[in-house]
């Protein structure tokens, strides 16, 4: 059976037991709708939430744009200027010491509660792992190719090799940062969300459970759960066509090669 | 597959350049590798330096590359110019770029330096070493010997008058190796060719000058230099007593 499969047999087997608990312990449904009831409210407002959800999606991407280009940046000038490398390096480190979710107040009260405080919530959660991951990947370039290129420029032109070499050596590095910046993304919209927005699936899920409509809420968080999947596997998918020569072994590919 | 007699890579190359190191000084941790160095290569002459492993063959190209800071000592050309810019380098590890395809890894010298490629030229080296139906395979998708092959086109490609080349055949089997050696000492006519080694018969089929390297601080013995040039035949008598002085002088007892 292959991972599509598995992960069907997986929900589909938490979705029984969701809807046996609830038939046997006769649970409030304000307090756990079943999941039958959360499909008929997700159907009876799909256009109310596919309105909200696009809205979060519009934020998780430009979001993801916005922290990748100034994480891709910082990490470029580091490895290229030592004066970067002084004062930017610590403001790395400092930009995730202070949590993030306790700057979304700030955020809401400087940016208003526009999509602007949310894209810059998830930017600012996914600035981290890309800067550190692609700076990582620049510092490990092989250091026979730099010796081969050193012979071919007569080390006169570092920004070539740059380009040429220390960059795509690194992309690699820049996709496991890429990856983890994707499922990590929807968190920071919705936290903006939370704090104070007058759209977004955040704010559905505020408002609903607000009036306890808990199968909204549900409904919502279902929603949401399928934007971030679509987003992980969609930037998942991007980076392994624009990596081809990455090659990936795992273990435990080895051992369970009979299935 | 090879027609020495039409070779367009064997173009006049800058009437040969020959190398000299000399007061050559290298420590690793205060531990000289070598003192008071010196090593003489006459214009287009191939020589081979043989030595056991961790006596500083590949730290003495490096060093000759430029790429040894640490270095103090005078490494000049025959024409009293410093070699930067002048030599190309092949190391045993074909040190191809995985996401570039082969014919675009033996072009990466032109692209680094900004300068126009010539792929048609590329394109016949590529030839010359017999892959010319594999142009654009990634590195990936080739034999070990493949890639050791795209690796020679690319230091070919360089057109330089000095070529450094550590071990460049010892991660190949040995029927490659035999087939890379004649390619290489073909292709690299004309040029000065310093190659280390610690295989006694590659030096005996390829050398024109064959230096032992050895001790600590490592010094070079007078050297061999027989007759002719390579690729010599196996069958060579020639060959076989080289290879009998050559086991002699790394320390191998022989009947």
């Amino acid at each position: 059976m292959n991972a599509l499969g598995r992960g069907f047999v997986t929900i589909a087997g938490v979705v029984a037991a969701w809807q046996i608990f609830v038939w046997v312990s006769g649970v409030a449904p304000f307090m756990l709708p079943g999941p039958w009831a959360v499909a008929t409210t997700w159907f009876d407002n799909i256009g109310y939430l596919t309105e909200h959800a696009a809205i979060t999606g519009a934020e998780i991407l430009l979001g993801l744009g916005l922290g990748t280009g100034v994480g891709v940046i910082s990490a470029l000038a580091i490895i290229s200027f030592a004066p970067a490398r002084r004062w930017l390096m610590p403001a790395l480190v400092v930009s995730q010491a202070v949590p993030v979710f306790a700057l979304a107040p700030l955020l809401v009260l400087w940016l208003g509660y526009g999509m602007a405080s949310k894209v810059t919530m998830a930017a600012l959660i996914i600035y981290f792992p890309v800067a550190t991951a692609f700076l990582d990947g620049l510092r490990r370039t092989e250091p026979d190719w730099l010796d081969l290129a050193q012979t071919m420029t007569g080390g006169r032109r570092p920004f070539a090799v740059l380009w040429h070499i220390r960059i795509p050596a690194a992309l690699p590095g820049l996709a496991s940062g890429l990856r983890v910046g994707a499922a990590v993304a929807p968190i920071g919209a919705v936290v903006g969300e939370w704090v104070g927005s007058g759209a977004g699936l955040g704010y559905v899920m505020l408002h609903a459970n607000g009036r306890m409509q808990t199968d909204l809420m549900f409904a919502a968080l279902a929603t949401l759960a399928v934007l971030a999947l679509a987003t992980y596997f969609s930037v998942d998918w991007g980076l392994r066509r624009l990596i081809p020569w990455q090659i990936e072994t795992a273990p435990s590919d080895r051992q369970s090669s009979g299935e | 597959m090879l027609d020495p007699t039409a070779n367009p890579s064997a173009r006049p190359r800058a009437s040969g350049l020959g190398v000299r190191v000399s007061g050559g000084q290298l420590a690793f941790g205060g531990t000289p590798v070598f003192a008071d160095f010196a090593l003489d290569c006459a214009p287009g002459s191939f020589t081979c330096i043989l030595g056991s492993s961790g006596v500083g063959k590949s730290s003495l190209l490096r060093m000759i590359a430029g790429l040894v800071p640490i270095f103090q000592g005078t490494v000049v050309a025959s024409d009293g110019k410093p070699l930067s810019g002048r030599i190309a380098y092949m190391d045993q590890r074909d040190l191809l770029l995985p996401w570039l395809g082969a014919l675009d890894n033996v072009m990466v010298g032109a692209r680094l330096r900004g300068q126009p490629h010539d792929s048609e030229r590329a394109a016949v080296l590529m030839a010359q070493v017999g892959l010319s139906d594999q142009l654009h395979k990634l590195p990936n998708q080739l034999s070990g010997g493949m890639r050791q092959r795209v690796a020679l086109a690319r230091t070919l490609m360089e057109d330089r008058p000095v070529v450094l080349m550590d071990e460049p055949f010892s991660a190949v089997d040995a029927l490659t190796r035999m087939k890379l050696q004649e390619l290489s000492a073909r292709l690299l006519a004309g040029c000065t060719v310093i190659m280390v080694t610690h295989d006694p018969m590659e030096a005996a089929r390829l050398g024109q000058c064959i230096h032992v390297l050895s001790g600590s601080p490592a010094t070079l013995d007078d050297g061999l230099y027989p007759a002719g040039s390579g690729p010599r035949d196996l069958a060579d008598p020639v060959v076989t007593k080289l290879h009998q002085t050559l086991l002699r002088k790394l320390g191998v007892a022989l009947p």
